[in-house]
């Protein structure tokens, strides 16, 4: 047995003439924390499902801990915790009640550990679920996605539309989570500051499409930033074939590229520019880059 | 032990990590011997990766700044840093590069930068500091 917890591979699924996933292979391994990212409606959710067994594939084919989730959903289910978009629970449940009914469901189920999260969280147990704000649902969600101590937590936009407060106690929590006994986290976000400080492995995906997938580490070493200068000011962007994406204005432009630092630095050289800055850019430019496409297409 | 990472800094996380310790033990602020928090603890103060923390300490050991005992945790060492001439020449040539790139863009002539340093430094040296 590898020590890979899912290996996806060639998976692609559509929804009538709509192809949400297309051609996805991703491995993850063991101890990992796995970055999704990509816009709304790029295609993380519907990967996420087919993760939790809800969709079958269709083509390929999709493994958890060894097995096919949509197969045998209790041996994946017991071992996984999940947060999803919506937070769907209950509402007329007290936050007390929802933790005592969800750990009725697993094994593992450590209402100890729930308790401490639920005083962490500062909640109040008995607080109907429909009277809670975003902040409180997304704490409770964590909670109930966290307490059977799962061997792989998935977490579909944990942070999305939550103050800097919630989003830090997500953060916490899945570096807890990895910190701790060695488990996985697959999250999905849009923000990208976030999987950029958490992440081991990151996934850019785009209209069903995988664009990058690679160490985190890795996109940030072999993707620059060059702050470029050029004698006299121009009007239209550069053409840098080489480049990834070319944004600026006047003398003064900020060109991203990939790998192919020597031949971008010779076609701006060609054009009577100069780097005067060279620095690592962020995961955030370099999806931009990626995803937005150059300014001259 | 308080370090802070942004992630605009342009250096990687573990590599800005590196630096702050680097600088704590020179300074002094962190002293021979003292204990560094563990990873996981920093980890989540910091709020980055786990492994990126391990990174760091890692490359920190590696440049003997600090000394990991088996189970205790991970010390400031008292072999102080003995990094490379050539690796000390590295780190000091990227921050002058950033600077006369910085002054160029000022519109500052090599001549006034030296000065600039020089008068800085004299500040420097009647506080006793360095």
């Amino acid at each position: 047995m590898s020590n890979l917890v899912v290996d996806v591979q060639n998976l692609s699924r559509s929804f009538g003439e709509k192809l949400a996933l297309d051609n996805f292979s991703i491995q993850i391994p063991k101890g990992c924390v796995y970055g999704l990212v990509g816009e709304n409606g790029a295609g993380k959710t519907t990967f996420l499902k087919h993760l939790l067994g809800l969709y079958s594939a269709q083509k390929g084919s999709v493994s958890v801990f060894g097995v096919d989730p949509a197969a045998e959903p209790v041996a994946v289910l017991s071992r996984v915790g999940y947060l999803s978009e919506d937070r769907e629970m209950p509402t007329w449940m007290k936050v007390g009640e929802i933790i005592r009914y969800r750990g009725a469901f697993y094994e593992t189920f450590d209402a100890g550990y729930a308790e401490e999260l639920r005083k962490t969280f500062d909640l109040n147990p008995k607080q109907k679920v429909k009277s809670l704000s975003r902040g409180q649902l997304a704490r409770v969600g964590l909670i109930l996605a966290l307490a059977h101590r799962p061997d792989l937590l998935l977490l579909d936009e944990p942070s999305s539309g939550l103050d800097p407060v919630v989003r830090r106690d997500i953060l916490a929590a899945i570096i807890r989570t990895v910190a701790d006994e060695g488990r996985t986290v697959v999250f999905s976000s849009h923000l990208l500051d976030e999987v950029q400080r958490v992440s081991d492995h990151v996934a850019m995906v785009s209209g069903g499409k995988q664009v990058l997938t690679a160490p985190v580490e890795e996109v940030l070493q072999t993707h620059v930033r060059m702050t470029v200068r050029f004698e006299s000011p121009r009007d239209t962007p550069p053409r840098l074939e080489s480049a990834l994406s070319c944004h600026g204005e006047g003398a003064e432009w900020t060109v991203l590229c990939n790998g192919q630092r020597e031949a971008v630095r010779q076609e701006i050289e060609q054009l009577q520019g100069e780097v005067v800055e060279e620095v690592s850019p962020t995961l955030d430019e370099i999806f931009v880059a990626k995803i937005g496409g150059k300014t001259a297409e | 032990m308080q370090i802070h990472v942004s992630d605009s800094d342009g250096t990687p996380f573990y590599q800005q990590v590196v630096t702050q310790i680097k600088f704590l033990v020179a300074s002094g602020r962190l002293e021979e011997g003292e204990q560094l928090p563990p990873v996981r603890k920093l980890a989540e103060q910091l709020l980055i990766n786990p492994n990126t923390v391990a990174r760091a300490y890692r490359e920190l050991e590696a440049e003997g700044v600090v000394a990991s005992k088996r189970g205790a945790g991970v010390f400031v060492s008292n072999a102080g840093s003995p990094l490379s001439r050539k690796e000390k020449t590295r780190i000091l040539g990227e921050r002058i590069d950033a600077l006369l790139a910085e002054s160029q863009q000022l519109g500052f002539d090599l001549e006034s930068v030296v000065k600039l340093i020089r008068q800085r430094n004299l500040k420097f040296e009647t506080k006793g500091g360095a």
